[in-house]
């Protein structure tokens, strides 16, 4: 675009731009308005209604506003999603971080660490599906686990809360989405120049020291990364909750799963957009920490 | 990601639904060249040995297009001009003839309306009524017009499914591990099976199997299980709130799959169960049975329905469809995998004296039950649990159904998970 006369606006950044600015106003600037409209409308057994109601959300925050008689659902799905979520988080950030400081810091061949880091992708590559179920063997009441421990006498009878309980939730999640986390973190690792931690060392810093001052400050926007994909993937989630959980545990997923599966399109919407409003909370509380953009 | 509701009854009969083109060679009378129908609906009909029959036989190419049972009242209700045949369940046609979306089908075109199966006409199994709590058939069945959006109450001229399969639900437990006999629903609540029951995280169904439950228990006598009013919803979702708190449940399943493994695995001892899931626990040599209960069972209907935008060559393509459907070898082919058929004195004709004597009469097999693929199924001496087709769906004590308070119960039952 050079024939543009100087003192207009250039076009070509603008032409440059437009595409991905289509695609995502296409794909996903429309789909949330268009939640965010159908959130708004009525509906019945068998149609949906173009209205302006508040119904769909005065009846997901029905009875909450009376504590005397406990949680309202919502309320309780939100904080049992929440809960796990948070579970979730902590112990995946904890071994994310772990294994990635070992493959920067401790792992001195560059081909060690591309295989080791390839080790870390093999849950992935079976199905979600199939990883889920072949649990059951494993941490049923006659799984291998309950054989081997009421073998060995360390209990007297098979545990009931290794399978469908909050601790096979979260074991299950961590199996997954631990990777989510070593690969920005160790990526922001990687990045650390080595020259810190020898002056660190020179200025008399111990190890301890050195992790806290130096390592873990550097890694945020790894451990930031790391950590909004932790939560949106398990805030959103029905099949992991659902299937480990025995389908006994609340999630916000679910109730929208079990909307959309009953035509209540409206309801479901109302759900999504409050989903999105917290997770998007979440997400700039944690960005207002600290500044993603400024750290890459 | 939407897991499908009865993925149960499909897994058994999955053929390959692919999309076979159709370069036939049609008989004379369909000298036009062949007549495509698109067919929606669960997998449970959608077998490619139906599929290559009609093709022989009719030179109608069916072109399946299998999808959850929620995408079947999706697609009739938002969709109708996607499909040329519906194959849905009867609850759902409470939901999909308001839409009139669906065409009243002129009785005087099926050459064998007058045989299907009472259950479907009169309500009644062998002269006696049946239960009709929740939405029976005999409900929905009939229109007062071709275009009605309501439905009639008596028989009419009009018809809004054509019957293709049906059964009775109870349900299944380890004999082994229960080592006792179980012969009310009320077992289900039983808290001696603290932490070794389940059932299915699907709410209508799901709170119906609860109602059968609390009724055998005498907590309470419901007018219409199948339509609760509001205290009844609550009733039945507080007595399962208990029941879950206590501990009674191990898992909810809601995948034909997931009750296989509960029931398979040991988790659980008894647990509301589809017929094709005992079958699959007993293949892997695990005591399983579906066990008939003194409170009766709960039933579904499907069949098929046309939409109103069908007509010329298409509508008559469907009718003959529909009609060798019940001309005999469908119906045999049906029988064979534990359904019922609606027309049973063609299908009768199309079976072995053996294998009708096990599937309908409730004999012991005089040799070896195989499935279509040659596995045996069950093994000479074996009788069916529950008998013939008299005694099951002769105790049937309501069906699958939308309530009115649907919205309700679907709020509460979220609830109940919460909890």
């Amino acid at each position: 675009m050079s024939s543009s006369p100087p003192d207009r606006r250039p076009v070509a950044p603008l032409l440059q731009a437009a595409p991905l600015a289509l695609v995502l106003l296409l794909f996903f600037v429309f789909p949330l308005l268009a939640t965010a409209v159908v959130s708004l409308w009525n509906y019945t057994e068998y149609s949906l209604v173009p209205d302006v109601t508040q119904r769909n959300y005065v009846e997901m925050f029905e009875g909450c506003s009376n504590m005397g008689e406990g949680l309202c659902t919502t309320f309780r799905t939100y904080l049992s999603t929440l809960r796990l979520c948070a579970m979730v988080w902590a112990f995946t950030t904890l071994f994310g971080f772990a294994i990635s400081y070992f493959l920067a810091f401790h792992v001195r061949s560059d081909t060690m660490r591309m295989v080791l880091f390839l080790v870390c992708t093999a849950p992935f590559l079976t199905s979600n599906v199939i990883r889920m179920i072949s649990w059951l063997p494993l941490l049923g009441r006659e799984g291998v686990v309950n054989q081997f421990l009421v073998g060995t006498g360390l209990v007297d009878q098979p545990q009931d809360w290794l399978l469908f309980s909050d601790f096979s939730v979260v074991l299950a999640f961590v199996h997954l989405y631990t990777l989510f986390v070593t690969v920005p973190v160790f990526n922001s690792m990687m990045r650390i120049d080595r020259r810190l931690l020898e002056a660190a060392q020179d200025a008399g810093a111990s190890g301890w020291q050195t992790l806290w001052h130096v390592v873990i400050p550097l890694t945020k926007p790894g451990l930031v990364i790391g950590s909004i994909f932790v939560i949106v993937l398990v805030m959103g989630d029905f099949v992991t909750i659902g299937v480990m959980g025995g389908q006994q545990i609340a999630s916000i997923g679910k109730v929208i799963q079990v909307q959309m599966s009953y035509l209540q399109f409206p309801a479901a919407a109302a759900q999504a957009v409050v989903l999105l409003g917290l997770v998007l909370l979440v997400i700039a509380v944690m960005t207002r920490l600290i500044d993603i953009r400024r750290e890459l | 990601m939407d897991k499908p509701i009865r993925a149960g009854r499909r897994q058994l009969l999955q053929g390959a639904a692919g999309l076979a083109a159709a370069g036939l060679a049609a008989p004379a009378v369909h000298a036009q060249g062949a007549v495509t129908l698109r067919y929606v609906g669960t997998a449970v009909n959608q077998h490619a040995g139906i599929k290559e029959k009609v093709r022989q036989d009719l030179g109608i190419t069916l072109e399946y297009i299998p999808v959850t049972s929620d995408d079947v009242v999706r697609r009739a209700v938002t969709q109708p001009n996607s499909l040329d045949i519906l194959d849905a369940e009867y609850w759902m046609l409470k939901k999909i003839i308001p839409s009139g979306n669906l065409m009243g089908m002129d009785a005087t075109r099926i050459k064998l309306v007058d045989e299907i199966s009472t259950v479907f006409t009169k309500g009644e199994v062998a002269g006696k009524k049946i239960g009709d709590q929740g939405t029976a058939p005999i409900k929905v069945s009939y229109l007062p017009a071709r275009d009605a959006k309501t439905f009639a109450t008596g028989q009419t001229q009009w018809l809004t499914l054509i019957p293709t399969t049906y059964n009775a639900d109870t349900l299944g437990i380890r004999p082994d591990r229960v080592g006792r006999p179980i012969e009310s629903w009320a077992e289900l609540l039983n808290p001696e099976f603290k932490g070794k029951a389940s059932i299915l995280n699907i709410p209508s169904i799901g709170i119906m199997d609860a109602a059968m439950a609390v009724e055998a228990m005498g907590r309470h006598k419901y007018a219409d299980k199948g339509n609760m009013t509001r205290a009844e919803i609550d009733l039945t979702m507080r007595v399962l709130t208990e029941a879950k708190r206590a501990g009674q449940f191990r898992a909810f399943w809601k995948d034909f799959n997931e009750s296989v493994n509960l029931m398979a695995s040991g988790e659980t001892v008894i647990q509301s169960m589809w017929s094709p899931a005992v079958t699959a626990v007993r293949s892997r040599g695990i005591p399983c049975t579906y066990q008939p209960l003194k409170e009766g069972y709960r039933a579904w209907a499907a069949g098929f329905g046309l939409p109103k935008t069908l007509s010329g060559r298409k509508l008559d393509a469907a009718y003959d469809f529909i009609n060798w459907f019940l001309s005999g070898w469908a119906g045999a082919f049906l029988n064979r995998q534990g359904y019922y058929s609606a027309v049973l004195s063609t299908a009768q004709k199309s079976m072995e004296a053996y294998e009708w004597d096990f599937w309908m009469m409730g004999k012991p097999a005089a040799q070896d039950i195989k499935a279509p693929d040659g596995t045996v199924m069950e093994k000479a001496g074996s009788v069916r649990d529950g008998g013939s087709f008299d005694a099951r769906m002769g105790a049937v004590a309501c069906w699958n159904a939308v309530m009115d308070e649907n919205d309700y119960m679907v709020r509460k039952w979220n609830e109940f998970i919460a909890a």
